[in-house]
């Protein structure tokens, strides 16, 4: 099967049914791994066991805007190509990014507090993301408010786009401008900062986080197909309905 | 040369319709006078704590009064059959929104450039100070004009104004209320770093002026079609 066939929503359907157990389990499996390592992962000897707080925080953050990424593409998707399966891409991908920005920003500040002594600061970094969640929250407000799908899919590509912008700004604000978060860290000039024992761990996370964006991504994007059908069913019998009266 | 012709037409067009009855022109430099008259109630009349957040106040208040009148950019053309029109006119549409969002800031966000230092002396904002505040003003008004106008778009193809403009504007003009109060601070304390906050003011006016037309025309044309 070719990929360009997945642009069929019944044959993307199948492929999702075929797909999605296996996904998921091996999520289930890739999390357990990542869990027990991180668990085992020795203290850090400054920070002591907060450091493992960063399991969770990076692979999110991470998330977060991979989830972005997806959706700027997804628009594309929708403006170039007016792609329906483009558009429940989009839309299925930015709860989930938002609630990974959340979890980023939570396990971030729950960190903070005791490594640098308060709950949030207006730092670079910290802004950008807050702004990146910000972004989340208008475009899930852009579809709550459209009646049409199709119209507030377009709306939201257009925001989408504008607010791509902000990634490069997320990635080098702890470069251009230099605050309270670290540096990056793992992917820099000369090699990891940090020692394999935190840093294997963290890359497992790391992709088990990955693969539960895309479970859950190929999830509701399913869940979305399947609405709009209802949607187009009720619609349709509406009309029937309407036409059967005298 | 006919194309400037046009834009010019319908800027004048727009800012007539703007400061006669039933425009909003003056709707933003008032509304902007009441919230900062209602800031020293609201953290006491403490001359210096006022002259310490006043240009974070000027900047507030300008991002708020901006934020108000945006919707008028099209909704008003939109409800009267206008817009439609200007859409399926010769006029490639990037050029139409640009024509209306000149309109919309010499109407509405140079009145409050030009009474910010009235307000000022209400503020206890010193007057150099407040010379360099209205330069920061000058600078940064256009980027959420631009800024605004992508918000405008997109509220006016879903026909839902109000609140979700808001909320899908302001964090896109977070930068601008940054670099815009920073320089302003920064030529009260210290004047070298004023250059610097000033020159990415204009930058991102200068981005968002790129960016804004391009991306409000996209929505007015995919939303509304």
């Amino acid at each position: 099967m070719a990929v360009i066939d997945l642009a069929n929503p019944t044959r993307f359907l199948r492929f999702v049914e075929r797909v999605l157990p296996w996904l998921a389990l091996l999520t289930l499996l890739v999390f357990a791994i990542g869990l027990y390592r991180a668990v085992n992962a020795p203290d850090d000897y400054q920070q002591g066991a907060t450091v493992k707080i960063m399991f969770l925080h990076v692979p999110a953050a991470w998330l977060g805007m991979l989830g972005w990424a997806l959706m700027s593409i997804a628009a594309l998707g929708t403006l170039v190509w007016r792609h329906p399966l483009a558009d429940v891409a989009g839309k299925a991908a930015a709860p989930i990014g938002a609630a990974f920005t959340l979890i980023c920003l939570i396990t971030g500040s729950l960190w903070g507090r005791p490594t640098w002594g308060t709950y949030w600061v207006w730092d670079a970094r910290l802004t950008s993301v807050l702004v990146l969640f910000l972004l989340y929250l208008g475009v899930l407000a852009l579809y709550w408010t459209a009646e049409d799908p199709g119209r507030g899919a377009r709306a939201a590509a257009v925001l989408t786009l504008v607010g791509a912008i902000n990634l490069p700004i997320i990635k080098f604000s702890v470069d251009w401008w230099n605050t309270l978060h670290q540096p990056a860290s793992i992917l820099r000039m000369g090699g990891s900062a940090i020692d394999s024992s935190i840093l294997w761990p963290l890359l497992i996370m790391a992709l088990a986080f990955t693969l539960l964006f895309f479970t859950l991504h190929l999830a509701a994007m399913r869940n979305e197909i399947l609405r709009r059908r209802v949607r187009a069913l009720r619609l349709m019998q509406a009309q029937q309905f309407a036409e059967a009266r005298p | 040369m006919q194309l400037m012709t046009a834009f010019a037409a319908l800027m004048l067009r727009d800012m007539r319709l703007a400061v006669r009855v039933g425009g909003g022109a003056l709707m933003g430099a008032l509304f902007f006078l009441v919230v900062v008259v209602m800031v020293p109630f609201a953290v006491g009349p403490d001359l210096k704590l006022l002259a310490h957040i006043g240009p974070a106040i000027l900047w507030l208040g300008a991002l708020l009064a901006s934020l108000l009148t945006l919707d008028r950019i099209f909704a008003l053309d939109h409800d009267d059959g206008s817009l439609d029109v200007l859409m399926t006119a010769s006029l490639p549409l990037e050029v139409t929104v640009t024509a209306k969002a000149v309109a919309h800031w010499l109407t509405t966000e140079l009145p409050l450039v030009v009474i910010a230092p009235l307000l000022g002396l209400m503020l206890n904002i010193e007057p150099r100070a407040m010379a360099s505040l209205v330069l920061t003003l000058l600078a940064g008004t256009p980027a959420l004009t631009f800024i605004g106008l992508i918000g405008a778009a997109l509220s006016v193809a879903l026909r839902r104004g109000g609140l979700l403009l808001a909320v899908l504007v302001l964090p896109l003009t977070i930068p601008v209320l940054i670099f815009g109060v920073a320089a302003a601070e920064a030529a009260m304390a210290e004047p070298g770093r004023f250059a610097a906050a000033i020159t990415v003011l204009c930058a991102l006016s200068l981005i968002s002026f790129v960016i804004g037309p391009f991306a409000a025309a996209a929505a007015l044309r995919y939303g509304l079609e």
